[in-house]
This record gives structure tokens, C-alpha cells and sequence, in this order.
């Protein structure tokens, strides 16, 4: 232990401090490969890691606490900004929570409205993700084709929504605007689009020795692993765990599609990064359906809320299946026009706690394939 | 035989790198996506949402259709969105020419309407809430600014610009504006 | 390049003029490279690169290297001031030396010396010194574990590198790059690459670990090391590692070609203009190579090299002096 106290609080309390034979290293909060301002302290033996504590709060924003100082309309913009990858996720899990606690009927074609731009947001964020990940493991072009992909959807969702990043579509009782013929003609071409490009990506990367090797039994989690630390989404079904909200805890109309649920039981980088890949084809999937059958109709309930509107007191779970995971909402109304209490479940925080327990004993280049592999998304993760 | 495996192993995952290489080497052919933003710029701003606008009555373009009922104001999640009314007894505002007919009624159109750009969060509330339609999105993206003042926006000032614009390209014809006064005009 | 035709008794004026020459050349072409791989990434991901300065872009990196100079040289704390600034000087000065016996055509050469091989291969190690003793000295974690990287890469792979030269140095019998050179013919099919393919791919791939280019990049492996040895620098401290990387991928290349390709000899019009398109050829497969593949990991990078390319080496050395 070093006799002069150096570093922050967390440096000084990740205890046992630097011995002679090891590195206590800072990963973040600017590195690279954190992806946004998350820390990891790590203590290095050579190019092992030891020990590892990620440091989280950089960019907590007090969402939660904001929610309770604004009223239940105006907290819809904070949803978008809380995970900016998967935005259209975060707006339904709010909107879903309130109109579970007032009762609010959805109509039909709002119902698809939402699938319909939630996948498409779920596509794009896998995309991303998809590139960040190969750009960690040090390849810098395919994260520029995935956003060639990525910037058609960003162009497509622009249209309804009037944004490209920080989504606030979804309203109580519906979405903000309807869907126009651009928006379903360009989706239409762009399915077919995006399976084609699938090829390239599995020929440039996935099929790549160099990373196959990156990701091959990196960063194992046992399927016991992931239920302790509560991890959802792609993580916990790359280890084999069947879970998916939206098969799990059927809401709104996912149950009328034919989509599947893909799991791989190995457990590493490698599946989760198939599991991703394989949810696009199944945003796909379901994309194709709705566009087949979508309604027409109200996109907005006739009995909307107004602004000043207060829900009935009372408190209400609800979860949607975001693209790291289970994003939920838990809403304590106290019959006044803002919350008493919301809390929001973020997927990355669950997600990231299993890193420090995963990380143990790997060299720091695979603990950089694991990080990448969990994809997180910091301000999530602070909230 | 295990080497003979490892041996095709690894004569496989040198062809994969071949793969790769040419998956790239293809890309490299293709043409360039990027628009050159200076020179070009991207067609589909149309659909984008940017700060709101005033909306003018069909008949004066420069009178914003609003009311002053302050639903804007108050749903704002930011507070970026503030509203000067009239006293009770009418004045008649320098830039407007042609005010309505002096009636004993309270003037309803706002004295001021100043939009804070700094602190809007574009969820579209305003706009969506506005009993009259008197809000709407400008499709402004390319904004730079050297100070926050730069993103304090006079909204009446604006409407009466674009509304003066679209009377300017009018002039020949009737100097009424129709419905939608003309995008864009700063 | 210019003063080939005095054939003046004093060596020492050729040599002298050669590494003026050289200078001259190894700058003007790094900084080209520089703009090249920009160029190259662009269009690869679909980009134009760099096109505002200058036409084509084409003097994007003389801006770049004027802001350099212009920048502060700053050093952390701690760290030692000597070994620090020797660093990136170091990683420069040797690239000079190992151009001199290289023949860039009949008579382009600035130092004609029986064992030019081994002067290149002695001196090649030079880069390795200054990676090291720039991670080790900017007293910065990170650097110290970049330049432990770059030091037991560089060792390691070149053994192999060894090997696959000295396959070529026994099917001549010669060290002298100028006989080699002339001990292949003009076609494709005369040149050592079509004996050789083996020693070919693996002095390529070793090449690459050498000059520290994807996907063998690990000393400054940026989303893992932040910068690796080079985290520290600014200014033209950096400039200095950033061109140096670049004059070697040249070194590496040029060596390649008198080796494997021929040299200055070409089918038609032999002379320098050859071995320039073939060392630029070299090069952009390397940089194809770099924005295509993702990273290897470090242990990976070792095992790929004493469980293969040594292995695979010693193998072609055997059969190699088996049949001369």
C-alpha cells in the first residue's frame, strides 16, 4: 500500500492499493473504449486484469428525480435522452406506464405505429452498437457502413417523429403524428435493403478469423451469473436464458406476429454479438408484418390526456423490451398533476454490473471485447 | 491429424481475411456517399422539426393566429416559451399596420412572444397542445451562433419577416399570403 | 535520386548526396503516404478524405504538419527529459541509414555494400529502442504498457523475419541488395515471389508487426491503450512517430521489393519507376489491410508467431537450402 494518498475516492478506497507487482489503472473516464464517460478501475498484472471496479455517475442527470418535479407530460422529453440509442423503447415504457395506471386505451393503429418505429429504433441502435463493437476491437470501416444503414433509418424515423436522435414521439394514448406514405413506402424498400446488406456484414466481420478469435469464449457468462446480477436482453439470452419482454410479458401487439426469440446458450462475446445480429433479422421480421397489416385509424385516443391531466393515484409497474434489455418503469402516483415517485430500470446498469465479476483474470484486451460486447450506453446507465 | 486440422483451420481463416479484403476492396469501387455540406446540402430537411414558429392568420400573415391562452408556456417542459400580452385597454403596435378594428374587447394576439432555443428540447408539446394551430416547426438545422443571445428567438419579429417575404414574392399578385406563409424566411 | 551519374572515386560523395537525396525523399513520400492512407480510408468507407486543402486534398497533411510544428511540446510530469525527447528522434534517424543500401535503380543507390542486408536488418531494430523508450519514459501507464507491447511484438516477430530473408540471402549467396536484385529476372515469374511464396507471406506479415500496422497494431492499439507509447507526446513529438511509421512502411516495402519483386527490373522500361510502383503497391495493400481488419489480441499475435511463422520459416529455410 502506497503511503501517499494520490487519486479521487474511489482510487483511494479500491482496496488493497497498488503492490509492487501490479498496475492500478484508470480505464476511463475518457477512454476510448468506455464509450462515454464510465470508469473502470482496474488492476492490472501485466496485461491481466485482477481486479476491476467500474465507477458509475459521470453524466447522472437525475432523471428520476425529475420526473417527480415535472408533470407526467412534460417529463416525455427526458425519456429520449436517457438512452439516445434506443430512444422510441424508453418514450413506451413511460407512455406504457401511464396509460397502465389511468386505464388509457391505445387505438389500433397507434399500436403499430409504435412497433413499427420501436423496431426500426432497435435496428438502428443494434447497428451502432454492431459498429462500435468491431471499431473496439480495432476495425474502423464497418462502423461507417453500418451507418450508411443507420443513416436511412435515422432519414425514415425523421419523418414521423421530426427528430433523428432524441426521440419524443410517443404521447399518452398514442404517438405525436401519423405515419405518412413516405415513411411506409421508404420502409417498405428498406427491408429488403437491410437484407441485403446482412450478407456483407457477416462476410467483412462476423465471418473474419481475427474476430472470431476476439470473441470465441471471451468473457463467459454463466447463465447463474447473469440472474444474479438481474442482466437482460441480448446478455442474458447470448447465455442462454429465454427471455424477452415482449414474449415474456406480451404488451401492446407483439403477440400477434411471428417472430422468434433468438438464444444461444454459449454464453461469450461471440453469442451475444449473433444475438444481436439475429434480433435485426427479427425487427425485420416483425417490421415486414406490420407494415402488411397495419389499420387504419386514430393514431392518438379520442380521450388523450390534456397537458394539466392527473392520473388517479395508485402505482404501476411496467416493462418493454428495450435493445440492451428490459427497460422498466415503476410510477407512484399520489393523484397530483406530477409523480410522486417514478423509477426507471435501466438494462446497461444491470448489464454492467456483471463486468466486474466477468473481468476478472482477462487480459485488458478482451476485457475491452466484454465491454463492448454489453453494449452500454452510459447515460443510461447513470440515468 | 491434428495438424493437418489446424493446418486447414488456419487456411480457412486466411481465406475469410480474403473475404474481408474483398468486401472492402468492393467498397472502394463504389461511389462516395457523403454530401458535401458547404456545397450540397441533405433534401430531406423538410421532415425535420426544428424550433417552433408563429403561425399568421390567413387573412393578415403577419398577426400570429395565437390567443395568448398560455398552453404553450405552461406545458413547456423547459420553460422556454415566454408570452407578453396586452393590457386590457388596446394599443396599437409599431409594426403592425393593419390592426384589427377597434373593438372594447381585450386584444388577444400576444405582445411579445419570445422562444428561449437554448433550453427547448424539441418534444413538440407547444406545438401539439396549441388550441389554434398557431405553432409550428421551422425547419431551421443549420443554426451557429456566437452567444446564447443568438438563440433567443423574437417570434413576432420572425413572422412578420417571412410575412413581409412572401408578400415580396407576391408582389404582382394580390399581397395576400394564403394559409402557410413561406418557409425558411429569415 | 539525382546525382547518380557522377561516378566519382570518393564514395563518400555519393553517400553524402544519398542521404540528402533520401531525406529529401523519405519526407516528401511520408508525408504523400499520410495523405494517401486518408485517402485510401475515405474511399473505402465511402468517403472522399481529405479534399478542401489544396486540390484533391493533396496538401491536407502539409497543413497537418505546419499545425504540428505550431503546437506546444508538452511533457508529463515525472517523466525523464532526455529519453523523452530522444524517443521519437530515434524513432526517426534510423530510417536514413536503413534506405542507404537500398537500389532504387541500376545506379540508384547511395551505398553499394556487400552485407546491405544485414545493415537493414541490424538497424531495423533501432525502432523497437525508441518505442520502448518512449512508453518507458513519459512516466504514463498506459505508454509503459504500449511500449512493453511493442518490445516483445517486435522481438518476437523478427525471428521469423530473419528467416524469410535469409531463405532469400541463401538462393542467392549474397547479402548485396544490388545482387540480389539482378539475380531475378524482369517477369513476374523470375522474381524470388514466385520461388518464395512462403518467405513472401511471411516476411509481409511480419512486416507488418515490425512498422505496427493493423491488424498488428498493439503498441498503440487505440481502444485499449488509449495511445499506447505515444500517449504523452504532442506536437511534433508525435509528428515524429507519426511520420516515422510511415517512412518504415516504405523501408519495409522497399525491402520487399528488392527481396521478392524484382526490385528496379520490370518487363518493360526497367529502372526506378518500377520499384516505386511496386513498393506503392506494397503499401496499399497495407493500408487495404488496415482499414479491413479488426485487431488481433496481443498473446494471439505471439502464438500466431512462434506457432506459426517460426515454425512455418525454419520449414522453408530447410527446404531452401535443401535444394541449393
Amino acid at each position: 500500500m502506497s503511503e501517499i494518498q494520490t487519486g479521487d475516492y474511489y482510487t483511494r478506497h479500491f482496496s488493497p492499493g497498488p503492490s509492487d507487482d501490479t498496475l492500478i489503472i484508470n480505464m476511463g473516464p475518457q477512454h476510448p473504449s468506455t464509450h462515454g464517460v464510465l470508469r473502470i478501475i482496474v488492476e492490472l498484472d501485466g496485461e491481466y486484469i485482477l481486479r476491476c471496479e467500474p465507477v458509475l455517475g459521470y453524466v447522472h442527470r437525475m432523471h428520476e428525480h425529475m420526473g417527480e418535479t415535472k408533470s407526467y407530460t412534460q417529463y416525455l422529453p427526458n425519456m429520449g435522452r436517457v438512452d439516445y440509442l434506443h430512444a422510441l423503447a424508453w418514450n413506451w415504457a413511460w407512455c406504457g406506464a401511464v396509460e397502465k395506471l389511468a386505464g388509457i386505451e391505445v387505438p389500433e393503429r397507434a399500436q403499430y405505429i409504435r412497433v413499427l418505429t420501436t423496431e426500426l429504433n432497435r435496428i438502428s441502435s443494434h447497428l451502432l452498437w454492431w459498429g462500435a463493437y468491431i471499431l473496439d476491437l480495432g476495425a474502423f470501416s464497418p462502423i461507417l457502413y453500418a451507418f450508411q444503414d443507420r443513416e436511412i433509418i435515422m432519414d425514415l424515423l425523421q419523418i414521423p417523429t421530426g427528430s433523428r436522435l432524441t426521440y419524443c414521439y410517443f404521447r399518452f394514448g398514442g404517438v405525436s403524428a401519423d405515419l405518412s406514405d413516405a415513411f411506409l413506402a421508404g420502409l417498405k424498400d428498406f427491408v429488403p435493403y437491410l437484407r441485403g446488406r446482412l450478407p456483407m456484414y457477416r462476410d467483412l466481420v462476423t465471418d473474419n478469423v481475427i474476430l472470431r478469435k476476439r470473441c470465441e469464449g471471451i468473457g463467459h457468462f454463466s447463465p447463474e451469473l447473469c440472474r444474479r446480477y438481474g442482466a437482460t436482453g441480448p446478455v442474458a439470452r447470448g447465455s442462454g436464458i429465454d427471455y424477452d419482454v415482449r414474449r415474456a410479458e406480451p404488451y401492446s401487439i407483439y403477440d400477434r406476429f411471428d417472430w422468434e426469440v433468438p438464444v444461444l446458450e454459449a454464453g461469450d462475446a461471440m453469442s451475444r454479438y449473433l444475438i444481436r445480429l439475429a434480433e435485426i433479422e427479427q425487427s425485420l421480421k416483425i417490421i415486414e408484418q406490420a407494415l402488411a397489416t397495419i389499420p387504419s385509424g386514430d393514431f392518438i385516443a379520442k380521450g388523450a390526456p390534456k397537458p394539466k391531466w392527473a392520473p388517479p393515484r395508485g402505482e404501476t409497474y411496467f416493462a418493454v423490451e428495450g435493445a440492451r434489455g428490459k427497460i422498466g418503469v415503476w410510477l407512484v402516483s399520489d393523484g397530483t398533476k406530477t409523480p410522486y415517485r417514478v423509477k426507471l430500470r435501466a438494462p446497461g446498469y444491470c448489464n454492467l454490473s456483471l463486468f466486474a465479476e466477468a473481468a476478472q483474470g482477462v487480459l485488458l484486451a478482451d476485457a475491452v471485447s466484454i465491454l463492448g460486447s454489453l453494449d452500454l450506453v452510459i447515460p443510461e446507465i447513470d440515468r | 491429424m491434428t495438424l493437418f486440422k489446424e493446418f486447414q483451420s488456419a487456411l480457412k481463416g486466411l481465406w475469410s481475411l480474403a473475404v474481408g479484403l474483398k468486401v472492402t476492396g468492393r467498397e472502394f469501387a463504389r461511389p462516395q456517399l457523403t454530401v458535401h455540406y458547404p456545397r450540397k446540402v441533405v433534401d430531406n430537411i423538410v421532415t425535420y422539426r426544428g424550433h417552433i414558429e408563429l403561425v399568421g392568420k390567413p387573412k393578415e400573415p403577419a398577426v400570429p393566429k395565437c390567443i395568448t391562452c398560455m398552453m404553450c408556456a405552461t406545458v413547456c417542459p423547459s420553460g422556454c416559451i415566454s408570452i407578453k400580452k396586452f393590457p386590457p385597454p388596446k394599443v396599437a403596435p409599431a409594426a403592425e399596420g393593419e390592426e384589427a378594428k377597434p373593438k372594447a374587447k381585450p386584444v388577444k394576439t400576444p405582445k411579445a412572444f419570445n422562444l428561449n432555443y437554448n433550453t427547448c428540447s424539441l418534444c413538440g408539446l407547444c406545438v401539439q397542445n396549441c388550441p389554434v394551430d398557431s405553432l409550428r416547426f421551422s425547419t431551421d438545422v443549420y443554426l451557429a451562433g456566437v452567444s446564447r443571445a443568438d438563440f433567443e428567438y423574437d417570434l413576432m419579429a420572425r413572422l412578420a419577416a417571412q410575412a413581409e417575404a412572401v408578400a415580396k414574392a407576391k408582389a404582382p399578385a394580390e399581397a395576400t399570403a394564403g394559409a402557410k406563409p413561406g418557409e425558411g424566411g429569415e | 535520386m539525382l546525382q547518380t551519374e557522377i561516378i566519382v572515386p570518393a564514395e563518400l560523395v555519393r553517400l553524402v548526396l544519398g542521404i540528402v537525396a533520401l531525406a529529401a525523399f523519405v519526407g516528401a513520400n511520408a508525408i504523400v503516404l499520410v495523405w494517401l492512407e486518408r485517402k485510401v480510408a475515405g474511399h473505402i468507407q465511402r468517403r472522399p478524405g481529405p479534399f478542401e486543402v489544396g486540390p484533391y486534398g493533396l496538401l491536407q497533411t502539409a497543413a497537418d504538419a505546419a499545425k504540428l510544428i505550431g503546437k506546444q511540446l508538452t511533457m508529463p510530469a515525472g517523466a525523464d527529459a532526455f529519453l523523452f525527447w530522444l524517443a521519437p528522434i530515434l524513432a526517426f534517424l534510423p530510417v536514413f541509414v536503413l534506405f542507404m543500401p537500398i537500389p532504387f535503380g541500376e545506379n540508384l543507390y547511395s551505398l553499394d555494400m556487400d552485407l546491405g542486408l544485414v545493415l537493414i536488418l541490424a538497424y531495423a531494430g533501432f525502432g523497437v529502442l525508441s518505442l520502448c523508450l518512449a512508453g518507458w519514459s513519459s512516466h504514463n501507464k498506459w505508454g509503459l504498457l504500449g511500449a512493453a507491447r511493442a518490445v516483445s511484438q517486435s522481438v518476437a516477430y523478427e525471428i521469423p523475419l530473419l528467416l524469410a530473408v535469409l531463405a532469400i540471402a541463401f538462393m542467392t549467396g549474397s547479402f548485396n541488395l544490388q545482387a540480389i536484385t539482378e539475380g531475378q529476372g524482369p517477369w513476374p515469374w523470375q522474381w524470388n515471389v514466385a520461388v518464395q511464396p512462403l518467405a513472401f507471406f511471411i516476411y509481409f506479415a511480419c512486416a507488418l508487426a515490425e512498422t505496427n500496422r493493423a491488424p498488428f497494431d498493439l503498441p498503440e492499439a487505440e481502444s485499449e491503450l488509449t495511445a499506447g507509447f505515444h500517449t504523452e507526446y504532442s506536437g511534433m513529438g508525435f509528428g515524429l512517430f507519426f511520420l516515422a511509421e510511415y517512412a518504415n512502411m516504405i523501408v519495409v516495402s522497399s525491402v520487399a521489393t528488392v527481396l521478392f519483386l524484382g526490385g528496379w527490373q520490370g518487363p518493360v522500361f526497367s529502372g526506378w519507376w518500377w520499384f516505386l510502383a511496386k513498393v506503392y503497391a506494397l503499401i496499399l495493400a497495407m493500408m487495404w489491410f488496415r482499414w479491413t481488419y479488426p485487431r488481433v489480441r496481443f498473446d494471439q499475435l505471439l502464438n500466431l508467431n512462434w506457432k506459426w511463422f517460426i515454425p512455418l520459416g525454419l520449414a522453408n529455410l530447410l527446404v531452401t537450402v535443401a535444394v541449393v
